[in-house]
Formats: C-alpha cells, sequence, structure tokens
C-alpha cells in the first residue's frame, strides 16, 4: 500500500476478515484511490453499509462509519445527507444486501435522487451465511440453498437502477481496477443518487459451488467475460447471454433531494 | 409566553413538543391513528429549518431517524400497531449504539392490521420487549392532550440524556381526542441536549467509553471531525466488534444500569386518593380517565378508593406500589387489552394485595361505569 493511502485505513483493524482471493479488498482500496485522487475532506466523509461481507470494509477505514442492520444503509444513510447535506455519503453494500432485503430502500434512493454513492459488491453469492443465492447469482449457478441450480432470474442490477431514477450508473469488475476507481470518482463527483455495481470474486463459496478454480482463474474469466457497453449495443442477445457487460449505463442531470428540500424550507418559510 | 387557549388534539399537541423539544428530523410512513403527527411535521419543520421525509417504509424512517441523530439533529418517528412492528428491528440498533430517538406509537386495535380507528394498549409488552435481546428503554404514557405534549419533550429529554431510544405510547383516544390546550412559553421549557466529551482532557475518543462513571459515554456527532465505528454488532469501547465474554457482560450490563440506576429520575406516575384507600386502580393513557372519574364518582359515596395513573411504564415505577399504604386490600390494573401490564404489577405488589384484571379489548374505549362496576364486585367479595 501506498504510504499516502494509510490515512484512510485503520491499519491497527488489519488484517480483515476476507478470504483469500476475495475482491472485496481491491473494491475497498478502489474506494480509498478515488477519495484520495479527489482530495476530498476526510472529515466530510461518511461511510454505510449494511450487513454481509461487503458491509465489513467501513470497519477498516478511517472516517466516520457506520454498519448498520441488513439491507438498511441507505435508509440510515438517507437520514445522515438530510440531515448535513454537506456530508459526502457513501454506502458499501452487497448483492443481498442491496438487492433482496435492501432492495425497497434501493429503488427509493434511486427515485429521490438523493446525493448518496452506492457501491455494490457484487460477488453473486451470500458469503458471510456460506453461499446461498441472491438475487443476483445467474440462474443456473449453484448456491447451497440452489443444489439443484438456481431457478430465480437474476436483476440487472444497474437496468434496475436506471430505471428506477439513479442518475449516475455504472458497472466494473475487480479485475479492471483503473476502470473501477474512474468510475468511483466520478461516482462521487455525481452530484445525485450515483450507483457502481462492482462485479467481485467470492472463491470460497461462489466458486467452489460452481466449480470455478482458483481465485486466479476467476480474475481471468473476469477478463475473458466481460465486453463494455459500447461493444455490447453491437452484439446479439445470444453473443451477450454469458457476457458481463461493463462500463456507464447513465449520467443525468436531475433535481437532487437535499437541494430541492432546501427550496422546501424557503418556501415554508415565505421567502421564495 | 404562554400560548392562547385553543383546540388541539393529541397528535398535533405531539408534534407542538417534539419542536419544542428540539426535534429537527422526522422519517415516517402513514398509518392510521398516527398519519396527523407525520402530516404536521411536514408542515411545521421546514418552517423552523428542520428536515421532514416521508421513508419508503417503516423500516427506512426508523433507519433515517437513526441517522439524523448520529448527524446531530434530535430525530422522531411516528406510528402505530403494524408499524410498530416493522420499527423493532432498528429500535434495538438504536439501543445498542445508544443513539437518541424518539418513537411514537399511537396504539391501535391488534394483532396484525387489527382495528385501525379503534382504541387498544395491546403493544405495552411489544414497546417493553419489541425488539430481540437484553435491552434498556424507556416507555411513556400521556392520558390527556395537554400531556402529550409534555411528555413528547420528556421523551427527548431523556432520550438525549440517557442516550437510549424513548416511546411514546399514546392510544387512539389521546391521539385523536380534541380538548381546549394552553402551550406553555417555550422558553420557560428544560431542554435536555446529549452530552459531549470535553475533547481538550481525551487524547483519543472512545465512542462508548463511560468517562464520567455515569455509565452515558459522551456523544460526538458524525462530521464534527471525528472519526469513529458505529456497528449493532456488540462492540467494546472503542465501537469496534467484540465477542469477548467479558466486553459483552460489561456492555449489556452498563446499558441496563444507565437507566435502572437513574429510575427515580425516569419515572413518573401520579397518585389519587391512596392515603387511606382499601382498594387502588392502576392505568394508564385513556384508560386513566376512566379510572379517575371512577374514583372521584366512588369517593363521593364514601368508597375507600385509589388510583396510581402511570405516565412512565417502562422501566416499571415498582416504587409506586412499596408506597401504597396498609390500608390497601385490593389493586385493580385497568387495561385496554387481555392483560398484559397486569403480571409487572403483580411482581411489583410482593403478594401484599389481592391484584385483579380489568380489561376490555373489544375495540371500545373503557367507561367510568365499567370501572366503578369492578371496584364494587371487588370490594364485595374480597
Amino acid at each position: 500500500m501506498r504510504k499516502s493511502l494509510e490515512k484512510y485505513y485503520r491499519i491497527d483493524k488489519l488484517p480483515h476478515i476476507w478470504c483469500p482471493g476475495c475482491g472485496n479488498g481491491i473494491i475497498t482500496g478502489a474506494l480509498v484511490r478515488a477519495i484520495d485522487n479527489l482530495k476530498l475532506d476526510k472529515d466530510k466523509i461518511c461511510i454505510v453499509s449494511g450487513i454481509g461481507c461487503s458491509s465489513r470494509a467501513p470497519g477498516y477505514l478511517n472516517f466516520n462509519t457506520l454498519h448498520t442492520t441488513h439491507g438498511r444503509a441507505l435508509a440510515f444513510a438517507t437520514g445522515i445527507k438530510l440531515a448535513r447535506p454537506e456530508l459526502k455519503v457513501i454506502v458499501l453494500t452487497g448483492d443481498g444486501d442491496c438487492a433482496a432485503i435492501g432492495g425497497n430502500h434501493f429503488i427509493h434512493a434511486c427515485r429521490r435522487n438523493i446525493d448518496i454513492t452506492t457501491i455494490v459488491f457484487n460477488n453473486s453469492i451470500y458469503g458471510m451465511t456460506s453461499g446461498q443465492y441472491s438475487p443476483l447469482t445467474p440462474v443456473g449457478a449453484y448456491a447451497t440453498t440452489a443444489p439443484y441450480g438456481n431457478i430465480d432470474r437474476n436483476f440487472d442490477l444497474c437496468k434496475l437502477a436506471e430505471a428506477a431514477g439513479a442518475t449516475y450508473v455504472a458497472r466494473g469488475t475487480v479485475y479492471h481496477v483503473p476502470q473501477l476507481i474512474k468510475f468511483i470518482e466520478k461516482a462521487l463527483l455525481h452530484k445525485g443518487f450515483s450507483v457502481v455495481e462492482t462485479i467481485s470474486t467470492c472463491p470460497t463459496y461462489f466458486g467452489r459451488k460452481n466449480k470455478l478454480g482458483s481465485p486466479v482463474r476467476m480474475m481471468e474469466m473476469l477478463r475473458d467475460n466481460t465486453v463494455s457497453a459500447k461493444a455490447a449495443e453491437k452484439m446479439s442477445k445470444e453473443e451477450l447471454a454469458s457476457k458481463i457487460v461493463i462500463g456507464e449505463f447513465a449520467e443525468i442531470n436531475a433535481p437532487e433531494y437535499t437541494e430541492e428540500y432546501m427550496k422546501i424550507i424557503k418556501r415554508a418559510q415565505g421567502e421564495e | 409566553m404562554s400560548s392562547m387557549p385553543r383546540l388541539m388534539q393529541g397528535n398535533e399537541a405531539c408534534i407542538e413538543g417534539a419542536i419544542a423539544a428540539g426535534m429537527r428530523f422526522y422519517a415516517g410512513y402513514p398509518i392510521t391513528p398516527s398519519t396527523e403527527i407525520a402530516e404536521l411535521a411536514a408542515e411545521k419543520l421546514p418552517k423552523v429549518g428542520g428536515k421532514f421525509i416521508q421513508m419508503e417504509d417503516e423500516i427506512a424512517s426508523m433507519g433515517a431517524v437513526i441517522g439524523a441523530s448520529l448527524a446531530g439533529l434530535k430525530a422522531m418517528t411516528a406510528t402505530s400497531g403494524p408499524g410498530f412492528s416493522l420499527k423493532q428491528e432498528n429500535i434495538g440498533f438504536a439501543c445498542l449504539t445508544e443513539v437518541p430517538c424518539v418513537i411514537v406509537n399511537v396504539q391501535r386495535g391488534g394483532p396484525s392490521t387489527g382495528q385501525p380507528t379503534l382504541p387498544a394498549q395491546g403493544d405495552v409488552m411489544q414497546a417493553r420487549w419489541g425488539t430481540h435481546g437484553d435491552h434498556p428503554i424507556i416507555v411513556l404514557s400521556p392520558s390527556y392532550v395537554r400531556e402529550v405534549f409534555d411528555l413528547t419533550v420528556r421523551a427527548f429529554n431523556l432520550s438525549e440524556k440517557y442516550r437510549v431510544p424513548c416511546i411514546l405510547l399514546m392510544d387512539e383516544v389521546v391521539g385523536h381526542l380534541r380538548e381546549k390546550v394552553q402551550l406553555p412559553d417555550p422558553a420557560s421549557l428544560k431542554i435536555i441536549n446529549r452530552k459531549k466529551p470535553d475533547l481538550s482532557k481525551i487524547s483519543h475518543y472512545n465512542p462508548y467509553q463511560d468517562y464520567d462513571g455515569d455509565g452515558i459515554p459522551p456523544m460526538v456527532n458524525f462530521g464534527e471531525g471525528i472519526p469513529y465505528h458505529v456497528t449493532g454488532l456488540i462492540h467494546d469501547i472503542t465501537g469496534f466488534p467484540s465477542t469477548k465474554p467479558e466486553v459483552t457482560e460489561y456492555l449489556i450490563t452498563r446499558l441496563m444500569r444507565k437507566i435502572y440506576n437513574n429510575i427515580d429520575d425516569i419515572v413518573e406516575y401520579e397518585k389519587h386518593f391512596t392515603e387511606d384507600a382499601e382498594t387502588v386502580i392502576v392505568s394508564f393513557g385513556s384508560t386513566a380517565r376512566s379510572a379517575i372519574r371512577a374514583v372521584k364518582i366512588l369517593r363521593s359515596e364514601g368508597e375507600k378508593v385509589g388510583l396510581i395513573r402511570l405516565k412512565t411504564i417502562w422501566p416499571f415505577p415498582r416504587k409506586a406500589f412499596r408506597e401504597l399504604p396498609s390500608t390497601v386490600r385490593n389493586v385493580i390494573v385497568a387495561e385496554m387489552n387481555f392483560g398484559q401490564l397486569i403480571e409487572t404489577v403483580e411482581a411489583a405488589c410482593e403478594g401484599k394485595f389481592n391484584i385483579f384484571g380489568l380489561n376490555k379489548y373489544n375495540g371500545e374505549l373503557m367507561s367510568p361505569d365499567e370501572v366503578i362496576a369492578k371496584v364494587r364486585e371487588v370490594n364485595k367479595n374480597a
């Protein structure tokens, strides 16, 4: 780790709890690098998470950090942001935390366009509880609760976010790190609700259950199975079936919730 | 200066009290019979620079309230029966992480969707033990519209002082009843704010360290320049998770003791005609109004009847029962449920009195006549 990045970490809390080969540390590192590149005021950053492997990340980060209840990070984050709009509020969540138990909070945070950056650690599985299928587990994949293959159709989280009203939406992977840092930087600078879905690797549960090989092999699969959003435009549905599309899907200017609320305050006080 | 007397609903008095106590954040979800509280919060909060948000559900409302409080605003939500059930998860989070907040539950008939527009007092035990695990909580219960104002202020004060969620347990009658009310001069109110650490004396702030020996850690708000961690996991004084037995036991003990060591500061109750009473009624909320009417009528007829009206339900004011004179033989617990508080009253009476339940759970308010009939029945048989 670069010496200059150490201030963002709680070094005394390391080593982390994640398994060897887990992609979560890469995402956490990408976030820290994005914050450093943008020279954001450390004291004005607040990081909120839910429950699961992803949501342990804030514990290692030296900011005001809040590890909430399962799926509810966005609800807590909404309270923080509305109470103190000057804070940069970042939510770290997982595929189960965000899209299953937190799905309702997610779509409504998108709809409100409140200025919060959400980074979804998508490892396609509930890792903390050792390998159950999530709403982002691909159809046909195996999990401890899908011993005969998963028949639950998975969300395309970026399409969901975009349809629900999020104004910056991107998908990256833990293999394409410079691009991921760029997406997180853009999300942090974006005024409104921003989502960066990051495809992560879980060799211990998803990899093992689905016979995907070593952590390195899983990284190579991310390299080989991804196509850019631009390239995907020219591909057929069949060609895209087994591919992960990465890139930016939405970047829109729209009224931001806390700014709109400040107008409400002025209106109520008769200044407008 | 006190305001001009005006006709006011309990739910309105609640918002007036909350704003007077310094509430500047409200997150809620519509539910009968508490909805007026949300509507009035939406109208009144921006006028004082506060924030209102209608969240996507009850769970999110509770989460947003905790987030806002951590960020430094006094925060509240209001709900009823089914919504109160949904809030329990995050109420537990606020108990463990010691984030001050006020939760209003305007009780209606239950279980489940139950009877949204009808009165009940069936959430007495849920208010105490609704969220899982050992936890402290404070529950206040007003009987009058003016008292809704006073106890809402008190709920914020106790919540801030002890860093504990405080539940204002109203019932449909108190919430919707309109009475003539004169509100006090806001400047005359005693307002308590959360304790801050003296950072000149602390080299490194531990968010859950009992610096003052009173069991209540001083609180720095998020965004005030001191990075620290808050988690719903059992944690040590630094705020980080721990599974050590001594850390776990210390934390749970401190959480409980900060409330129970201050029980005399927290509990409030009224005694009416108990000095020479032979039969004492125990009641709270709107039911206590029928009970007090019944006591007055019975007294005028020479019956030696008294009343304990609970304003604090949890922690339970056991002291009120230790203080009862030796003349007392019977205690009647009047509540609009199948019998919830009666067992706690029974324990508090330590076998000294005959205990009777007067229960109503058909969606109708308990009348003074029913209380009178019960007293007569008890006095005849006991």
